[in-house]
């Protein structure tokens, strides 16, 4: 006779119930092995009874008892875990996921080093971080985004095992260096900062493609990759703050001495430790995010209610004054950086709300806020479009007025959704469609802004 | 006969640690032998014995190791400690005087 039919059923059996524990915050990796080999040798005794495999694979789990009830023992004996357990190796526990964190954290530093020497690779052919002023060289604000999102991509490629995949993602890479450093700029051209602003948008969506997966195609892995980025902004101004004391601290103490190491820390210290930053504080986001609350949406909680309030008061003192929007230079950008502002909200609220939970006094914040900063836009938007009009067509105006208009309909579906939303017309599903699909029209108007803008504006 | 839930609980530290005392031990042979000694009529649900054995194993009275298995898996295994005798030895004090009282009072009321 072969072997019996149950065999492979009951190791899948086993295999999928360890994938439920594995979920459990207060129970780590050794313990879901403790409990496995436990789960086993209860499974084996009761075969050798007489059992079939299956049969005796749930009397054996229903004599482990409840994962509720289990997991809810694991954390009172190990309350620490649901708070700190931030990562880099929690020495207690001869875990098996160990050598693998302890790989992980060889190749993080590998790469967060390769990032910072990459910004200094140029510097062999002679290009030099900053010019004769001390400015910053055109050509590294061009690239500044190839120095990390590729060990960024790699990384992620790494970690989720897809090696044949990774290397189409070098693809668009390619094609964005190509694109960067082609084109004739001219001096000072307002198309070469474009290009620097925008790049970096176009390939923090190639980042997401490597982050997700397969999973980039659907709402869900998008949705991770906007918390992923909510977090690892988070985590990166912390790391920056860290790093400015550090510098700080190192000019006072050696200036102290009479050694001046100004040329170090500007051409060395501060662009290379900016670069690695990043891939450390993605592998802490990484690494943390089952663990700790995520502050992005922490954030959005606070700032939302605040953000409503101050733009009504806005639009209360416009109507009450009767001063019309004063059409300065920046006008345009800082009401792009408002819609912005207004999107992130958005997005993160919607991204740490629980789909299935009905409309509450937030999500009527969050239609208010959407409809104020719309009303203002408008506003903003006529008194530019007049402006426009006048005095013609520059690059920056019209990258200004595509991303205004980007968000403006973002923007406007939100509030849409949102209003059928608190009316109980549609599923907070939706909305969550909507921001989730809307994602790559950013990432191709940067494209665009990238590709095409230097060209139609003849470089300037 | 079903115990219930306390007395199950408050005589899990004094049990366990009496079990290992006996010899080195792990989980799955532990609860077959709180089995074995109540005849069957101490039922833990299997999984609440590692919180039990992580506790007392983070109060330093046992120390666990990973070893292997007679079928070649990872196993850990535990070992009473110095303090964990100690911690028996009062928990073996505590329990006589309790079970002395009720065995007073029953003999009184209703003779076995």
């Amino acid at each position: 006779m072969s072997a019996p039919p149950s065999a492979v059923p009951v190791e899948e059996q086993i295999a999928q119930w360890r994938g439920y524990l594995r979920q459990r915050r207060a129970i780590n990796g050794a313990d879901v092995e403790e409990l496995e080999g436990h789960l086993r040798d209860q499974i084996a005794m009761l075969t050798t009874a007489g059992l079939a495999g299956d049969e005796a694979f749930l009397v054996a789990v229903k004599r482990m008892g409840s994962l509720d009830s289990l997991s809810r023992e694991f954390a009172r004996a190990h309350s620490e875990r649901l708070w700190k357990q931030l990562v880099v190796a929690d020495d207690e526990s001869p875990d098996a996921a160990v050598p693998f964190l302890r790989l992980e954290t060889i190749v993080v530093l590998g790469l967060a080093v390769a990032a910072a020497l990459a910004v200094k690779a140029p510097e062999l052919f002679g290009v030099h971080l900053l010019d004769s002023n001390g400015k910053l060289l055109p050509f590294y604000q061009r690239n500044a985004s190839f120095f990390v999102t590729p060990m960024l991509v790699l990384y992620f490629a790494w970690k989720r095992g897809m090696s044949a995949a990774a290397a189409s993602l070098a693809i668009p890479f390619a094609i964005a260096a190509v694109f960067a450093n082609v084109y004739p700029f001219a001096a000072r051209s307002s198309t070469q900062n474009l290009t620097s602003l925008h790049l970096p948008i176009a390939l923090w969506f190639i980042v997401g493609g490597a982050y997700a997966g397969r999973r980039w195609l659907t709402g869900d892995g998008r949705m991770n990759f906007v918390r992923f980025s909510g977090e690892l902004f988070i985590y990166y101004v912390l790391i920056a703050l860290g790093g400015a004391v550090l510098t700080g601290f190192t000019v006072m103490m050696f200036d102290a001495i009479g050694v001046r190491v100004d040329e170090f820390v500007g051409s060395w210290l501060v662009p290379c430790g900016a670069a690695g930053a990043v891939i450390i504080a993605s592998w802490l986001v990484e690494a943390k995010q089952s663990v700790i609350e995520n502050m992005a949406p922490v954030l959005t909680r606070v700032f939302t209610p605040l953000f409503t309030i101050i733009l009504l008061v806005f639009l209360g003192a416009m109507a009450w004054t009767g001063h019309a929007i004063d059409i300065k230079r920046e006008v345009l950008i800082s009401f792009d950086l408002l819609l912005v502002l207004v999107v992130g909200l958005v997005l993160y609220a919607v991204s740490a709300r629980e789909p299935q939970a009905r409309p509450d006094l937030f999500d009527v914040l969050q239609l208010l806020l959407v409809t104020s900063a719309l009303a203002v836009d408008v506003l903003a938007l006529a008194a530019i479009g007049g402006r426009i009009n006048e005095f013609g067509f520059t690059p920056n105006r019209v990258a200004a007025l595509g991303e205004n208009i980007i968000l403006l309909v973002n923007l406007l579906g939100a509030g849409w959704l949102y209003l059928r939303f608190v009316r109980s017309r549609v599923p907070f599903a939706a909305l969550e469609r909507w921001q989730t699909g809307y994602l790559p029209v950013y990432s191709a108007w940067a494209a665009v802004v990238v590709i095409v803008f230097p060209p139609l504006f003849r470089f300037i | 006969m079903d115990v219930g839930k306390d007395l199950v609980a408050a005589s899990a530290t004094p049990l366990v640690l009496a079990i290992l005392a006996e010899g080195d031990s792990y989980g799955y042979a532990i609860i077959k032998r709180v089995s074995e000694l109540s005849g069957g009529h101490l039922q833990w649900t299997d999984g609440m014995l590692y919180p039990v054995l992580h506790r007392l194993e983070r109060q330093g009275l046992v120390a666990a190791k990973w070893g292997k298995s007679e079928t070649g898996r990872r196993r850990k295994y535990y070992r009473i400690t110095r303090e964990g005798r100690a911690q028996l030895a009062a928990q073996r004090q505590r329990w006589k005087v309790v079970d002395e009282t009720l065995h007073a009072i029953w003999m009184k009321t209703s003779p076995a």
